[in-house]
Order: structure tokens, then sequence, then C-alpha cells
């Protein structure tokens, strides 16, 4: 957990904003990058909260609140491919089909580093 | 109080109906006519300025599925005719809320990014409720994706406007059904909870509001926002309306593997027992709040609302008058962390959940000159997206980055387990205090004005402080009217007991609502209803 850093100071600045937006996959506005900026400095005061929990690795995490021990999980079903009946209407929502095939523009290629 | 047909508890409803007194279509009718009254403009996406008008107005739905909703009366009735029984929901107007799939209509989420995606199937809540008569007269405006406490960051505006008074919200993210619930444009809404979206608005609006226990009710075909704290459920004008809705909405489902395996209990035959012997506890940090100074960041603490405190005392009294045993000072120390932690576990959650959109598959897709499908990915989701998903997209990205903020995201998940730990300690039946039930406020403070805290994110998220620690923990909760403000808006209590035990707390509210059902403020009337009645 990292410590308290100088509360002033706005956290995510512009690169790490631009990367995280990068990330996202959004193109943004300059007035809505502002806004965006600004909140989520704002929500990081509130997060920085946790920061005063005295909490060790002896707690374990809870990634959901009611525990699924096997009385109440459901069993998993059968893995066996069935027919869509409504491959038509979910193919009637893609906003360009060409012979049943979703249409998009070219996929652009890059090297990893 | 109002006496018209629209106004009725949907028991009464349901009465009337079987025993042909009414027909499913005239109640149709009389709710299609109540929301042509008090709607409004219809929210859409069209470049939104604000008019003085659209305050006097409650604009809940988005789409009103009138003429789907006459065939299903019309079969209710059909079937009635012919001597069968259409099931115990037969001709009640439901309003589901926008973020549930319901096949062949417009399932938004409130999102401009889902205006024209049309369901290719039903989610498991609202095919339920259909199989046993439930007709749906529409769907509800919200919060885009869930994402708020006032449902102003709806791409459908006007934003839904509070039945009690419409300069005010209804609170959010379910605000489109407790505003149509209150204002009797349909008997019963089904709702969806992720940090307090039932019980907040419910509580704002004068409703009931019940977030089940998770894994009670079906996530299937629900629009997914965060999914470990995601539950639907429902609202109704009372306790026993919930209790017959979710009685048929609860239960494992095979389309969900998180709907979990326990049997449903029969939730009207035990709603009236009397509670003499339970204990009912009160903790002082249901009494206040610690929060983030908007300038300064520094940590405040202030008492919820007087007025509602008093309300909680209040109920308090009324409960140990029936019998039940008080217990005050149960300490539950890690509420303070709900809302921080909520931050983390929701964002990064929500971040998952909402790449799905992409312009590609279904929903909104740019439709100008693109360089490659990067771009394309970049143009859709930009212009599809509000400020709100945007903001949740970012910071979920945030907390779990690795190389920006090593370990907020394993913190809030152990801190979820603190906040656990703090409920089972309350309902240990071995431990110190031994409790059936906590009677806690549901909100802060009553509904605000439009427009007064949308845009500050933070301020907006402290408004689920009192509920969201049951959305960690997993434990069912309800909201229940408990009187009015000076200001004329209505107040909210909140019982919240161990999972699985809903029955228990209908069995309370029911006993709370029998004990206040003379008091002058059950009399009161929406200013909405008043004013048709008026004129």
């Amino acid at each position: 957990m990292p410590q308290n850093a100088d509360q002033s100071q706005p956290v995510i600045d512009e690169a790490i904003f631009e990367h995280l937006v990068g990330l996202a996959a959004f193109h943004l506005s300059e007035q809505e990058k502002a806004y965006l900026r600004r909140e989520l400095n704002q929500q990081l005061r509130s997060i920085r909260e946790l920061e005063a929990l005295d909490i060790g690795e002896d707690v374990p995490i809870t990634s959901h609140g009611v525990p699924y021990s096997g009385a109440i999980a459901a069993p998993l079903r059968e893995d066996e491919a069935e027919v869509c009946p409504a491959a038509d209407d979910i193919l009637e929502q893609a906003p360009e089909v060409d012979l049943r095939y979703l249409v998009v523009p070219d996929i652009p290629h890059e090297e990893l580093e | 109080m109002s006496t018209s047909l629209c106004d009725l508890p949907a028991l009464e409803q349901l009465r009337l109906i079987k025993s042909r007194e009414i027909s499913a279509t005239e109640l149709l009718e009389a709710h299609l006519a109540r929301i042509d009254a008090v709607e409004g403009r219809r929210p859409s996406t069209d470049a939104y300025t604000p008019d003085p008008e659209d305050l006097k107005y409650v604009h809940a739905f988005i789409t009103v599925t009138r003429e789907r909703a006459q065939a299903q009366a019309r079969a209710v009735d059909e079937a009635l005719a012919n001597g069968q029984d259409p099931g115990p929901l037969a001709g009640l107007p439901l309003a589901v809320k926008d973020i549930f799939c319901v096949r062949g209509t417009p399932s938004t989420a409130g999102s401009r990014i889902l205006e024209r995606f049309v369901s290719p199937y039903t989610a498991t809540p609202v095919a339920r409720m259909e199989a046993v008569g439930a007709v749906m007269i529409g769907k509800v405006n919200m919060d885009e994706f869930a994402f708020g406490s006032s449902s102003e960051s709806s791409a459908f505006l006007p934003p839904p406007g509070n039945p009690w008074n419409p300069a005010y919200v209804p609170g959010g993210s379910s605000g489109g059904s407790t505003a149509a619930v209150a204002a009797g444009e349909a008997a019963l809404s089904l709702g969806t909870d992720t940090a307090g979206s039932i019980r907040q608005p419910a509580a704002f609006c004068g409703v009931v509001g019940l977030k089940p226990t998770y894994g009670r009710v079906s996530r299937y075909g629900l629009i997914a926002f965060a999914s470990s704290l995601d539950c639907p459920g429902l609202m109704g004008r009372e306790v026993r309306d919930v209790a017959l809705a979710l009685q048929v909405i609860a239960g494992p489902d095979p389309y969900d593997a998180t709907a979990a395996q326990v049997p449903v209990p029969d939730y009207l035959t035990s709603l009236e027992r009397p509670i003499e012997g339970m204990r009912i506890g009160l903790s002082p940090d249901y009494f206040k709040l610690k929060y983030p100074d908007p300038e300064t960041g520094e940590i405040r603490e202030r008492g919820i609302a007087p007025e509602i405190e008093a309300a909680v005392w209040r109920a308090a009294e009324v409960l140990a008058g029936m019998g039940a045993e008080i217990v005050e000072d149960v300490p539950m120390p890690h509420t303070r962390y709900g809302i921080p932690a909520y931050f983390v576990v929701s964002r990064v959650e929500a971040a998952s959940n909402l790449h799905r959109y992409d312009g590609v598959k279904y929903g909104h897709r740019f439709e100008g000159p693109v360089a490659d499908l990067g771009e394309l990915y970049r143009r859709s989701r930009g212009e599809g997206f509000g400020p709100q998903p945007k903001l949740r997209i970012l910071m979920g990205m945030y907390v779990s980055a690795e190389q920006y903020e090593k370990g907020y995201y394993e913190t809030a998940l152990r801190a979820r387990t603190l906040i656990r730990r703090d409920f089972d300690q309350a309902f240990d039946p071995q431990g110190d205090y031994r409790l059936d039930c906590l009677l806690t406020a549901t909100t802060p403070t009553t509904a605000f004005k439009i427009g007064d805290v949308y845009g500050d994110t933070v301020m907006m998220q402290y408004a689920d402080s009192l509920t969201v620690s049951a959305n960690h923990a997993g434990i069912p909760a309800l909201s229940i009217p408990a009187g009015f403000d000076s200001s004329g808006l209505p107040i909210g209590i909140q019982i919240l007991s161990p999972d699985f035990t809903e029955g228990r707390l209908f069995q309370v509210g029911r006993a709370y609502e029998i004990a206040t059902q003379d008091d002058p403020w059950r009399q009161e009337t929406p200013m909405v209803v008043k004013s048709l009645e008026g004129g």
C-alpha cells in the first residue's frame, strides 16, 4: 500500500491520464479531459482513506460477500454445445454485417516491446 | 391520500382483478392514463436544454411498451374469462429498470452506446414475473449503467423528478423505478442495487425497496456493472407487495452460476408473525459519516440529518412497543471504509465489464471515416459513453494497474472482509449482540435538488454511505418509508439481516407499517398526484 503523498498535488498527472485514456480506448475532448482528471484525483482522496486501515495479510480477501460453500453453489452444467435460437436476432444488432460476418476496419499491427 | 386505482397497493390491485371487479385491461389503461398525465416530455438523447416546465413532471420512462402491455393484459383477461389462473401477478403493471434485457424491446442502460440496442433475450427476473401474469408497462430511466445516485447521469434527458417534488431528484440509480411507483405509474418495479441503488431512491421517493441477498435472485439478463455487487431487487408501495414479487423471482437459475441453491420460503405466510423477542440493533457508526472535505481532502465527520436520526429512534420505539428488544451501541467500525473500498472494487469490475462495448458487435458505432479498428473503438466509445462510465473505467484502470498504485485493489477486498465480519459478529447467535436485525437510516439526507450535487462525483458517491456495506457483505436489506422531513420530502429507514433472511426483513417492515398505519404522514399524497386531483 503506498504511503500518503502530498494531498494537494494531483496524483494522476497528464502523462498518467493520457496512458489511462489509451488503455480505455476513448477519444475525449479537452473539456472532458479536464473534468475527468479533476474528478479522478478527487476520488483518490477518498480511496486513500483505506491507508488508515491496519490490515494484515492474515485478513483474507472477499471477492463477494456471501460465502459460496458447496451446499449453496450451483453445480456446473455439462459443457455441451447448443444451437443458439436467436443467432439472426443477435446479428441484427451489429452495426455492419456482410454474409453473417461482422465488418471492421483495418486491424492495426504494432510490434510489442 | 389518493384513492385512485393506480395508487392502491399491488395486492389490492391483484384482488380486484382476480375477483373480476376490474379487468387487467382497465387497470393497465388507468396506469397508461396516469403516465400520460404525469410524465411530461419523453426523455431522449437529443441535445438537452433544461426547461423550468420539466421540474413539474416525473420523466420516469425511457420506453413505454404500450402495445406489448395491452396484449399481455388482454391475455390475462382471456385466461380469467376461461376460468384459468394466469398466476400470482395476473394483470399487475410492472416498470422495469432499463438495465434488464427484455426480448424485442430497447434495453439501453440509460446510455447512448446502447440507444438502438434491442435485446434478443429476456432477463430471468423479468421472465419469471411475466410468466405469472405481470404486465410490463415500460422500461424506466436510471443513471447511465447505474453509475450514480440521482439518475441525472442518464443519457436520456430530462432526468427523472421526485414525485413528492419534481424539482428534486428521485435518487438513483433506480430513480425511474421509484419515481414510477411513487407516482402511481406502476404497481411494482424491478431494479438493481450495487451500492444502494434500490434503497436510496426508495427512501427518497417514499416507497419500499428491497436489496435481496447476493445470489437470491438471478442476474441473467442484467447489463453488468460490478458483478460481485450487482443485485436485482424490487420496489413497491407496501412491504407485502415486495414480498409477493420476491417469491416469484427468487431461486436458482441454470443461466447464473451465482444464483444460490437455497430454498425460497413462503414469504407471505410469515409476514405478519409477531416480532416479539426479536433483537434489533442500533449502531453509532450508522449515525455519523466520514467523508473527504471537497476543498482540502481531509476526512471530516458529521452526523446524519437530525430529522432522519429522529425517525430511526422513533422506529426503534415503535418496534420496542411491539415486543422487540432494542440493542444499542452495536459497533460496526468498518462502515466508514465502505465507500473508499467501493470506489476501488466497483471501478475495477466496471472497467472490465464495459470493455465489451466496441462499436462492432452491437451498440453505438462512430459513423465517420476512421483509419483503423483502434480509432473505431476510441471514437465509438468516446461518443457512446457519458462522463460517468468514462470516469469509472479510467479509475478502474488506474487502481488495478500495477505500475501506478500497488495494493489498492487487494486492500479494498480485505476491507470488504472486515465489513462482512462486522455483520457476522453482530448477527452471531453466540456472540455479544445476537441481533436478528440492524436498524439504521437509509440515507444521510433526504432528496436533494436536481443539479445541486451532480458533477461532484465524490459527494454523490457518499449518498450511499449507509447502504453500500450490505453490498460488500452480500446481506439483504430493506428500506421502508418512515415519514417526511420539514420540506415534505420522504425519509427512509433501513433494516439489515443475515444472508437469505429476507422473510425477517419483511416481518419487521410489515410490523412497522401496521404500527404506523394511522399516522398522519401515511395520508400524504405525492405532489404530482395531488396536482391531478386538484385539477
